[in-house]
């Protein structure tokens, strides 16, 4: 069982990192940004262009950073000025976007999945841990996102531009009265969401090294099934239920019913609205950044 | 109103462009001049889990064209033109990729590579009476539901008796642990004819399905570890060999991966360059089997950087590229032998063929099936990054 719950658990950190993404743009812009996963996606193809061509060291900055640059013109030119819109519009702009990523990405990949033929060093070493052969990431994955889990929780309750998602999140329109500067709050919610998705991307595809158009759809809707399942809105909900989902998952194929691991993760999805319509942790509206 | 009206003409135009660019492949020289043609189709997937296949299977087309550009049918030179389309890889887009075929009004039609979108065009084929040769798609069902195709490459009752014979006699391996796409025709075909012939070698077998768009293949490695497989049999898409190679690279698989047809495909043996893992695969056709062909291609291709790109950056000769080669001449030859350009007289000319290939001598049985009795086996060398010749192994 072991090895099952190792990989359950780097599952999990790699949901994690992008569930966040989901719940924190739907704790303050109630809107279920579509176009994450995909942003997740080209944040992988990023990685085997520069990773190809450059060292290292200037690949993965610039892989973070025009992800970062990427996740910010999406919301200002697809959903900023939609914003006194009715919440439809915007949604529906949000699938528009992630369909368009796509198919840019099929162009400029020809549609063929994209081998990633320099992973990062280190982390794609194998390595022995309790007489189980693995690679160093799957190990390093769930830490790095409780790390960066913990750096979140503190830029949202102890700076300036935290107080300011807080707030947005409370209260949108009285928010803006107060004098919060809401574009810029919003921005850095893009922001943080698609770094965060871009380091996911980097783990992700260390560990299954092949990047396709559809790379995103999956990891994507799972992580948003996870920020689902832990109540949208609250970041330790998004957590905790891609850790629980991510473990699942994995166990349930180690049980040898591989054919449903991924029905099982929607089953589990559709129990846990029924019982607890707002998630696991749906409830703490005050937590909803 | 307006709003209306004009979210119909944006509608309209998006289609427009989406028509433009489907068929953005035709880019060769127009036949405009009064110059005789005749047009071959090629029914192939470009995108999609076997994309990567396709091309190289298109690739052998395009060098034959490129080799023997015309045909002569009754004492006239008939320029030969290749019509491509992309039939995505999927059934679902099998019959509109083919129906295009029909609407530009080819003879005969090679292909596909992958039998799930072979059998969805067969349909349409077989409606507009239009004769299809299979190229590398072996599932069974192809041509025995289907009166217009023939084949020129092995079964996979064949294929998968070969693999499991190789397995239980050669590698000395009892227990098999298989790994099959869920929904995929060639998938579980190949599964079930291996698990029929390796239980009656008296082996074991433990299948297990994953549903498409899996990445994450470290679980099932795990599993067949902790059933004792010794190999580990995935006849899967380009896409999933290589996740599941790396998988197995990771979790430190000590056993054989077989690989079917599919895997013959240089990504493959590059993702397992450098790796502590045993690949080894069926396919149609080694690199070496025929020095002049292969010459001539690698010279082709490398004049060509598109081709080298389309092919997977390097020359390297996949096996589907020698049948796509083989393919066109044994189209040329039906089509002489009817003497004419009509489907039908190309259709009753087609059981008549014999023709040399490069990949061996193709003639077809009564189902429309190349008559073929082995297959070559190949492994990877993981230090050099290439495919090397093992055996040629029949199924006794």
């Amino acid at each position: 069982m072991l090895p099952y719950f190792i990989n359950g658990v780097t599952a999990g950190g790699q949901y994690a990192l992008i569930a966040i993404g989901y719940t924190l743009v739907y704790g303050i812009l109630r809107l279920i940004n579509f176009a994450h996963g995909d942003v997740f996606m080209v944040a992988g193809l990023i990685m085997v262009y520069t990773s190809a061509s450059m060292p290292m060291y200037i690949a993965l900055p610039l892989v973070l950073i025009l992800t970062v640059v990427l996740g910010f013109v999406i919301e200002r030119v697809a959903y900023k000025p939609l914003r006194q819109a009715p919440r439809m519009s915007l949604m529906i702009s949000a699938i528009g976007v992630s369909y368009l990523i796509q198919n840019l990405a099929f162009y400029i990949t020809g549609g063929l999945p994209q081998p990633v033929t320099h992973p990062i060093p280190w982390i794609s070493d194998t390595i022995t841990i309790f007489g189980e052969t693995t690679k160093r990431v799957t190990i390093i994955t769930p830490f790095l996102t409780i790390a960066l889990v913990f750096a979140l929780v503190y830029l949202i309750n102890h700076t300036r531009i935290g107080m300011g998602m807080r707030a947005a999140a409370k209260d949108f329109e009285t928010a803006q009265l107060m004098g919060v500067k809401i574009n810029s709050v919003i921005s850095m919610t893009f922001v943080i969401g698609s770094f965060l998705a871009a380091v996911g991307a980097m783990l992700y595809f260390t560990n299954y090294p092949s990047v396709a158009i559809t790379s995103g759809g999956m990891p994507g809707l799972k992580a948003f099934v996870a920020a689902v399942f832990g109540g949208i809105g609250s970041i330790p909900g998004a957590v905790v239920g891609a850790f629980i989902i991510g473990i699942c998952e994995e166990i349930i194929k180690g049980l040898g019913y591989t054919t449903f691991s991924d029905a099982f993760t929607f089953v589990i999805l559709i129990i846990v609205l029924c019982v607890k319509p707002t998630g696991l942790f749906g409830e703490k509206v005050t937590d909803k950044v | 109103m307006m709003k209306k009206i004009f979210a119909l003409v944006l509608a309209l135009a998006m289609t427009l462009a989406l028509v433009a660019c489907g068929g953005g492949d035709d880019g060769t020289a127009d036949q405009s001049s009064g110059e005789k043609v005749v047009k071959i189709g090629v029914f192939e997937p470009q995108t999609g889990d076997n994309g990567a296949g396709g091309k190289q299977e298109i690739l052998g087309m395009q060098y034959a064209n490129y080799v023997q550009p015309t045909v002569s049918i009754g004492g006239e030179e008939y320029q030969v033109k290749l019509e491509i389309v992309d039939n995505r890889t999927t059934a679902e887009n099998g019959p509109s990729a083919a129906a295009e075929l029909v609407n530009r009004g080819v003879s005969v039609v090679l292909g596909s590579y992958g039998s799930g979108v072979s059998m969805a065009g067969g349909a349409v084929f077989s409606e507009a009476g239009i004769p299809a040769i299979g190229v590398t798609c072996t599932n069974p069902q192809v041509t025995s539901d289907c009166d217009v195709y023939y084949r020129i490459c092995f079964l996979d009752p064949f294929q998968g008796t070969v693999l499991a014979n190789y397995a239980y006699k050669e590698l000395g391996v009892t227990t098999a642990y298989t790994l099959a796409m869920l929904g995929s025709d060639y998938d579980q075909g190949l599964v079930y004819y291996f698990t029929e012939a390796f239980k009656a070698l008296g082996g074991t077998v433990v299948a297990e399905d994953f549903p498409e768009g899996s990445a994450n293949f470290v679980s099932y490695i795990n599993n067949a570890k902790s059933a004792g497989a010794g190999v580990i049999f995935a006849p899967v898409s380009t896409n999933y060999a290589q996740l599941i190679i790396e998988a197995a690279a990771a979790q430190g698989y000590t056993g054989d991966l077989l690989g079917s047809d599919t895997w013959d495909n240089n990504m493959v043996v590059e993702s397992s360059k450098g790796k502590d893992v045993s690949v080894k695969i069926t396919t149609f056709y080694q690199e070496g089997g025929n020095p002049e062909f292969d010459a001539g291609i690698k010279e082709w291709m490398n004049a060509n950087p598109d081709a080298l790109t389309n092919n997977g950056g390097n020359d390297m000769v996949s096996a589907v590229t020698a049948m796509g080669y083989d393919a066109y001449f044994t189209a040329l030859q039906a089509i002489e032998k009817a003497g004419s350009t009509d489907p039908k007289a190309i259709l009753e000319a087609l059981p008549s063929v014999s023709y040399e290939g490069v990949s061996g001598l193709i003639e077809f049985d009564e189902i429309g099936d190349a008559k073929r009795d082995v297959a070559y086996i190949k492994a990877a060398n993981t230090e050099s990054g290439e495919w090397e010749f093992v055996k040629i192994q029949g199924v006794n």
